[in-house]
């Protein structure tokens, strides 16, 4: 019986989400609701375009920093490292994933925020904000509770996700086709990348859409350092919204119902991007598993 | 420079950026463990363990009621999230075994254990917090409980289809009904994995701050009281560290250290056992 928990569990929080935005849907309308700029307690006017622009960004821009560094990681800890340091630095990275994310917020806010404030990103701003496209990305002061910042802690709180399951993909590979590889006399890389790379393809993707699905979600790390500010802005250097972010500052002081109802019907957009992220994910996990388990 | 050397070099270059990725994981892990013990030991004080809040702007002061609030919240959300997580898990491993409807949940629940934690608060708000009026620790424990649950099902499910199935023929054979084999048998041999799995779950919803926002809120006074407003130590951390007083950052980092190592020390001791265990 308990195992169906999960079922009523989910299935709860559709009817339950999409009870209480009820009132929301039928004023503002799903399309409308979602291109909308307008976040206004007090013309009553709601639309989640800005808080959605800030969901985006923020974990598209993490996951450009994450994938790298993780599948480096990856190949690291499989291919490189000595067998009496392959244990301590997977749990290392583990422990990352461990760390609450309060804590990373925390962080962020007094420590990461101020750093990024004073030393990178006039750096940045020096350096590749005199390049065409870069200087409207890196445009106005920079302050430290912005776009960047809370995109570079997103994206230390998913690598250890996406290495650990990179790894585990990598480990997959048969030992016979890379020994055939070796030798026909590749160099490692070549090996890595004409042999681990292409065999492990699906359950690395994976890894990276359920990161996805994990960075679309997170609140507290990013709660400390995006501003919450309903804006769609051209530069990172500014402050912005997320979809949790207004989630996690809004709700216990919304006064009014359409109010209420607004900030329900955004957990739900929240709720069906992120389950949605996470299906495919499981999916592709799934077939690269049945795939290699023959 | 011919081929053969370019390769070569080609290969050191690309293991070299691999070897640079590890190092600089590693470096944040170590950047934010420092940075959250110099700062939490400095703010570290018997009165933070034996105070309540001193009134806002007041200098010290600590965050008893908050230890005691956020022990409660968990406790009561273990009582709950455990048994329904294990036994859930029990079915899907033994008498849902091989089923597709077995695989339905438990992919189902892989999913449920990413969902982010704010929906749940949402969800419980919407259940629990509206209809009552109020914001209440129980609240806040069904909560935590919510996110657990999941994963101590997969966890069990995963520990319990380890126990060979050789095992549970034997006990078969000697007439034991299958309750019997399932207690006596497959739990034994797997109650190790399933107790850290249980420890791994507690260690990671003791962090959760998102679901209890707006589920036991917060409460600058003593209370063991689970029906109003339940103080803990992931709201209090936040509530201070956005605060403007000094003082107030100087406890959130304290709480926070401490939160920090019994978190990283509950998970490490776990993966230790399970790894001296299962290899």
């Amino acid at each position: 019986m308990a195992s169906f928990s999960v079922v009523l569990l989910t299935l709860g929080i559709v009817i339950v989400l999409i009870a209480n935005s009820w009132l929301a849907i039928g004023q503002f309308g799903v399309w409308r609701f979602l291109v909308s700029t307008e976040w206004n307690p007090v013309t009553a006017e709601f639309g989640a375009a800005t808080t959605l622009f800030g969901t985006l960004v923020t974990t598209f821009l993490s996951l450009l920093i994450a994938i790298p560094v993780a599948v480096g990681i990856a190949v690291f800890v499989t291919e490189v490292s000595p067998d009496c340091l392959k244990a301590p630095i997977g749990m290392a990275i583990e422990l990352l994933a461990a760390i609450p994310s309060i804590i990373y917020g925390m962080w962020g806010l007094f420590t990461l925020a101020p750093l990024m404030a004073n030393h990178v990103e006039p750096f940045l701003q020096a350096t590749l904000g005199r390049l065409p496209l870069f200087s409207i990305l890196l445009e106005g002061t920079p302050m430290g509770i912005d776009l960047l910042t809370s995109s570079v802690i997103l994206s230390i709180m998913i690598i250890p996700f996406t290495a650990s399951i990179a790894r585990d993909s990598f480990n997959l590979t048969p030992a016979v086709v890379k020994e055939s590889a070796y030798g026909l006399g590749a160099t490692r890389w070549e090996v890595i990348k004409n042999i681990v790379l292409p065999y492990s393809k699906l359950g690395v993707f994976g890894g990276v859409v359920l990161s996805m699905g994990r960075a679309l979600g997170e609140t507290m790390a990013v709660a400390f350092v995006l501003g919450n500010r309903h804006q769609i802005t051209t530069s990172l250097l500014d402050a912005a919204a997320t979809i949790t972010v207004s989630l996690a500052n809004e709700f216990a002081e919304a006064d009014s119902d359409i109010y209420l109802s607004s900030l329900f019907y955004l957990a739900l957009v929240l709720f069906a991007m992120s389950f949605v992220t996470l299906a495919i994910a499981k999916l592709f996990l799934l077939r690269a598993e049945r795939r290699y388990s023959r | 420079m011919n081929i053969r050397q370019k390769r070569k070099a080609e290969s050191w270059i690309a293991l070299f950026c691999s070897s640079l990725a590890a190092l600089f994981g590693l470096f944040w892990l170590v950047f934010i463990l420092t940075d959250v013990l110099i700062h939490g030991i400095s703010g570290l004080n018997l009165s933070l363990f034996f105070n309540d809040p001193a009134p806002a702007g007041v200098d010290g002061g600590g965050l008893r009621n908050a230890f005691v609030g956020q022990l409660m919240i968990i406790g009561v959300a273990a009582c709950i999230g455990v048994p329904v997580g294990v036994l859930g898990g029990t079915f899907l491993a033994e008498y849902a075994r091989g089923r597709s409807l077995a695989r339905v949940i438990s992919v189902l629940a892989d999913i449920m254990v990413s969902v982010p934690s704010i929906i749940i608060g949402t969800f419980v708000y919407a259940v629990m917090v509206k209809p009552l009026g109020h914001f209440s620790g129980w609240a806040g424990a069904v909560a935590l409980a919510l996110i657990m649950i999941p994963v101590v099902l997969r966890t069990t499910e995963d520990m319990l289809s380890l126990v060979p199935w050789t095992l549970r023929e034997a006990a078969f054979a000697l007439g034991a009904p299958y309750y019997k084999v399932i207690t006596q048998v497959v739990y034994r041999g797997a109650a190790t994995g399933i107790l850290t799995g249980i420890l791994l779950s507690i260690a990671r919803v003791a962090g959760e701050t998102a679901p209890l926002l707006f589920t036991s809120f917060n409460n600058a006074f003593f209370s063991v009281n689970m029906n109003g407003p339940m103080p803990s130590l992931t709201v209090s951390i936040f509530q201070y560290a956005m605060g403007p007083y000094e003082d107030w950052h100087a406890q959130a980092w304290a709480a926070a250290f401490i939160i920090t190592v019994v978190i990283l020390v509950v998970t490490i001791t776990s993966r230790l056992i399970i790894r001296w265990r299962y290899k």
